[in-house]
């Protein structure tokens, strides 16, 4: 087949395989869950759980390799390559309206549904419920305080978080310096910018989890400590997920840099990675704004 | 299934014929095949939803309790409208993208090939989780399609957490899905097909992917804030921890009410081809139905709340949510004045699948109707929770998108298996479907009017004569349903040989390639027809 028509793959066994495997993660993580519930041992939901994470981690190593083998056959035309990206750029929109689902929840909590549990606006009614409830923000109070003890303190901006905000930014004008380099076809160059980029994830996940064990242990910020902590965790948690992966991401990419994939005409694995993690980093700063400081 | 057999003649040098056993289906790439598997699955959830409907109409035939519990009759309320919803409706729409786009647009398969084959196989593994959920202690989720918070997350059955995984695992099916169908779209067009070229199908369904790409994930992050609230103590939807059940909600319709419309634009599209065919003459107002077909897609973010007046929403939020909804039904005129001035002065001819998409324009425009008079707040006080909603949405979700579904079937059936389909027993159907769905949900509207309550086993007596009526219907429509399963199984074993322009008025590149169209079509793209559409 010239390379001028669209390759149309041949039969692959990958996708059924990963649908078994997320049935496998999915069904596992609710038997599990609903264990612990239950206070059962979680055996059988942990072990499907595992099988099911480690089918899926095998079949992308599969997955991904079937189509780097193709890509570096020269099987994929420029026409390929535009599926691919927008592919991508879709991926990553239908991310931020994921994200979007959890600051919408933050706004509304904050400017509606605090304010009316607090006797203010147009639903103040809602106070009876609660009559000696003020509302505030951070929240240290929640209506019943038995079952959602407040935070004594939440985390200051102004310590891990900037830190955490000026690593994930420099991060991202390293990546392009590595992007750079690449085109410019300085593979040493590229490495050295892609691994800084990579060590200031790491650097960045580590504060997160430190931040993490000082609002557990000192703060008495948890996931149960009323609407504050909920958006709080869930927030910067999937931001954290998105990280890890993402870095997961850079480290392969910068495996397939050493072992010499890429070329500067020829490289969307590498963009792709890199949208994604500036798309994590914006992220980040609207984090930074609305969950710490504001 | 097998249109396969006579297409193996019909092959190009470097590509040969499906494979065989069932491999084919686990492993395929083919636009067509997983296009076959996903209508043969939604025809199967279809027949399971429906079954869970007559159960429904049949404890309802009579006032008092008589056939099953009232936390069954939960649960089954809840499971036909999931399953209706998620596994009928969409992956039929997505299995007629399948097969049809591709070959409307030139291009030799959708864009991402492996990943649709990932996107339909996800799907019967999801539902098996979901329907698996019956058999479990507790039963399974009986809080309503709309799983609202508390009732899905304090006071839910244990299975609402293989519920939400299932939620995830379709929105992953659906996310991919979409990605698929706008990269077609937008990179596969053949040289010369111009976006204002665009056949009106692929159209609606690249503005329905974007829609799906923007709310799945947002009803991902809502089942997920369930998950938490359920398994690790947050307040998302709890006031005592600063939360609010009302925001469950709001995230929830703001996923809603585009999914409403994900389930109606596609079907828009089907009809916008089928009356310029059966009328012979090209449809009116290509460029207005793009525009409406749009502003409805943007419109359709701003009126999530129409689905909460009676919940307590500030003044402000009443009123802008009632105007901005009524404003949709501008953009929805627009579409039904199209499709009557396309066939004003045709030379129509009523086939099946004209019969259909006939019924289809005059039924979801009543549906329309009482979606506007609902739009309306203080009168929606009233008519909110009651049966007027439930025939509201089954005029437009029934005769609108199950119907269009059925007319695209019809339509594009020779197309697929090179046979054209029975015109006695199509006709049977139709007007048995027709009758039957009118009888069924008609009567909705004045019991609803009158005040009763949707999602309850038993009511009134002053309900009882129309709720006969209603269940009587519900048997004739889901019974005339076997001729559809006959229509299509014969279709594909036989009958009268299809021309490649089956219908003599069809236009379109699809109709340029030969019936049962080969296994693979336009491996170099076309040379695009003088006059399209
Ligand atoms: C002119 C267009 C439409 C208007 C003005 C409209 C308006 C409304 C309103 C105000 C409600 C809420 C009623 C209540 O709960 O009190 C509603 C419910 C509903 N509508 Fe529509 N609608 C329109 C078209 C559609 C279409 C095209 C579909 C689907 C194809 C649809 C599907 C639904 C569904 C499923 C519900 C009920 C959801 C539930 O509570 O279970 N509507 N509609
Ligand atoms: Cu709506």
């Amino acid at each position: 087949m010239s390379s001028s028509t669209y390759y149309v793959p041949e039969q692959s066994r990958w996708p059924i395989l990963a649908s078994i495997a997320l049935f496998l993660l999915a069904y596992g993580a609710g038997t599990l869950l609903n264990a612990m519930n239950a206070d059962r041992g979680g055996g059988l939901g942990l072990v499907l759980l595992l099988a099911g994470a480690l089918m899926m981690g095998l079949i992308l190593v599969g997955w991904f390799g079937n189509v780097i083998h193709e890509s570096r056959d020269g099987l994929y035309s420029p026409q390929m390559d535009r599926s691919f990206r927008w592919g991508m750029s879709w991926f990553i929109f239908s991310e931020v309206m994921f994200f979007a689902a959890f600051f919408g929840a933050l706004f509304y909590v904050r400017t509606l549904a605090l304010p009316w549990l607090g006797g203010e606006g147009d639903k103040g009614v809602s106070q009876m419920l609660w009559p000696e409830f003020t509302a505030q923000w951070p929240l240290f109070n929640p209506p019943d305080a038995e079952q959602f003890p407040g935070p004594r303190e939440v985390i200051s901006p102004w310590h891990i978080p900037l830190l955490n905000t000026c690593l994930l930014v420099t991060s991202s004008f390293t990546l392009t310096l590595a992007h750079k380099a690449l085109l410019k076809n300085e593979r040493m160059q590229v490495r050295r910018w892609l691994f800084l980029t990579i060590v200031l994830g790491l650097v960045f996940l580590g504060f997160q989890a430190y931040e993490y064990v000082e609002a557990y242990h000192e703060l008495g910020l948890t996931l149960q400590s009323g609407i504050y902590g909920a958006t709080f965790f869930i927030l910067t948690g999937f931001h954290g997920l998105h990280v890890t992966l993402g870095t997961l991401m850079l480290i392969i990419i910068l495996g397939r840099i050493v072992v010499g994939h890429f070329s500067p005409r020829q490289h969307f694995g590498f963009e792709a990675v890199a949208w994604y993690w500036h798309f994590v980093d914006v992220v980040w700063i609207g984090l930074f704004l609305f969950v710490y400081v504001l | 299934m097998s249109t396969l057999e006579t297409t193996l003649e019909s092959h190009e040098h470097a590509h040969h014929g499906p494979a065989k056993g069932i491999g084919r289906w686990l492993f395929t790439t083919n636009h067509k095949d997983i296009g076959s598997m996903y209508l043969w699955f939604s025809l199967l959830m279809f027949f399971i939803g429906g079954c869970m409907a007559l159960l429904i109409r049949a404890e309802l035939f009579q006032p008092g309790l008589q056939l099953v519990e009232p936390g069954f009759f939960n649960q089954m309320t809840t499971m036909h409208g999931l399953i209706m919803v998620f596994g009928a409706v969409m992956p039929a729409f997505v299995g007629l993208a399948n097969w049809m786009v591709p070959m409307m647009i030139g291009a030799p398969d959708m864009a991402l090939p492996r990943m649709n084959n990932w996107s339909f196989w996800i799907l019967p593994f999801a539902f098996a989780m979901l329907v698996s959920t019956l058999f479990m202690d507790g039963g399974a989720p009986n809080f309503g399609w709309t799983f609202y918070a508390p009732l899905s997350t304090t006071y839910a059955p244990p299975s609402v957490t293989y519920f939400i995984f299932a939620v995830h695992m379709m929105g992953i099916s659906s996310i991919m899905g979409a990605i698929n169908i706008i990269a077609t779209i937008l990179n596969m067009r053949t040289p010369g097909m111009t976006m204002m070229k665009l056949p009106l199908f692929c159209w609606t369904w690249l503005i329905t992917a974007f829609l799906l790409i923007a709310v799945m994930p947002v009803l991902a992050g809502v089942v997920t804030m369930m998950l938490m609230d359920i398994h690790f103590g947050t307040s998302f939807f709890n006031a005592a921890g600063g939360g609010d059940p009302v925001l469950f909600q709001h995230v929830f319709w703001f996923f809603g009410h585009p999914e409403v419309y994900i389930m109606i634009l596609p079907a828009f599209g089907i009809i916008s081809h089928i009356i310029p065919t059966f009328a012979r003459k090209p449809l009116f107002g290509y460029a207005s139905m793009v525009y409406a077909t749009a502003s409805i897609a943007i419109l359709s973010f701003l009126v999530w709340a129409h689905h909460m007046f009676t919940v307590g929403l500030p003044l402000v939020g009443e009123l802008f949510f009632m105007f901005a909804t009524m404003l949709i039904a501008v953009p929805t005129g627009v579409k039904v004045f199209n499709w009557v001035a396309t066939m004003f002065r045709g030379s129509m001819t009523f086939e099946t699948p004209m019969l259909f998409a006939l019924a289809f324009v005059v039924l979801f425009t009543i549906g329309g109707f009482s979606g506007l008079m609902l739009a309306i707040a203080p009168v929606d006080f009233q008519y909110h929770d009651t049966y007027f909603v439930v025939a509201h949405f089954h005029y437009v979700l029934v005769p609108g998108a199950v119907f269009a579904i059925m007319a695209g079937v019809y339509y594009w059936l020779p197309k697929w298996t090179g046979h054209m389909l029975n015109e006695t027993m199509g006709k049977l159907h139709f007007w048995i479907s027709f009758i039957g769905v009118n009888i069924t949900f008609f009567p909705m509207h004045f019991i609803g009017l009158a005040g009763m309550p949707r999602r309850i086993p038993d009511y009134a007596l002053q309900f009882a004569d129309f709720n006969m009526v209603a269940s009587i219907g519900a048997f004739i429509f889901g019974l005339s349903q076997l001729i559809f399963l006959w229509n299509v199984i014969a279709c594909v074993r036989g009958g009268r040989r299809a021309e490649a322009r089956a219908w003599e008025g069809a236009e379109g590149l699809e109709w340029e390639v030969a019936s049962p169209a080969p296994y693979h079509t336009f491996a170099t793209p076309p040379k695009l027809p003088e006059t399209p559409r």
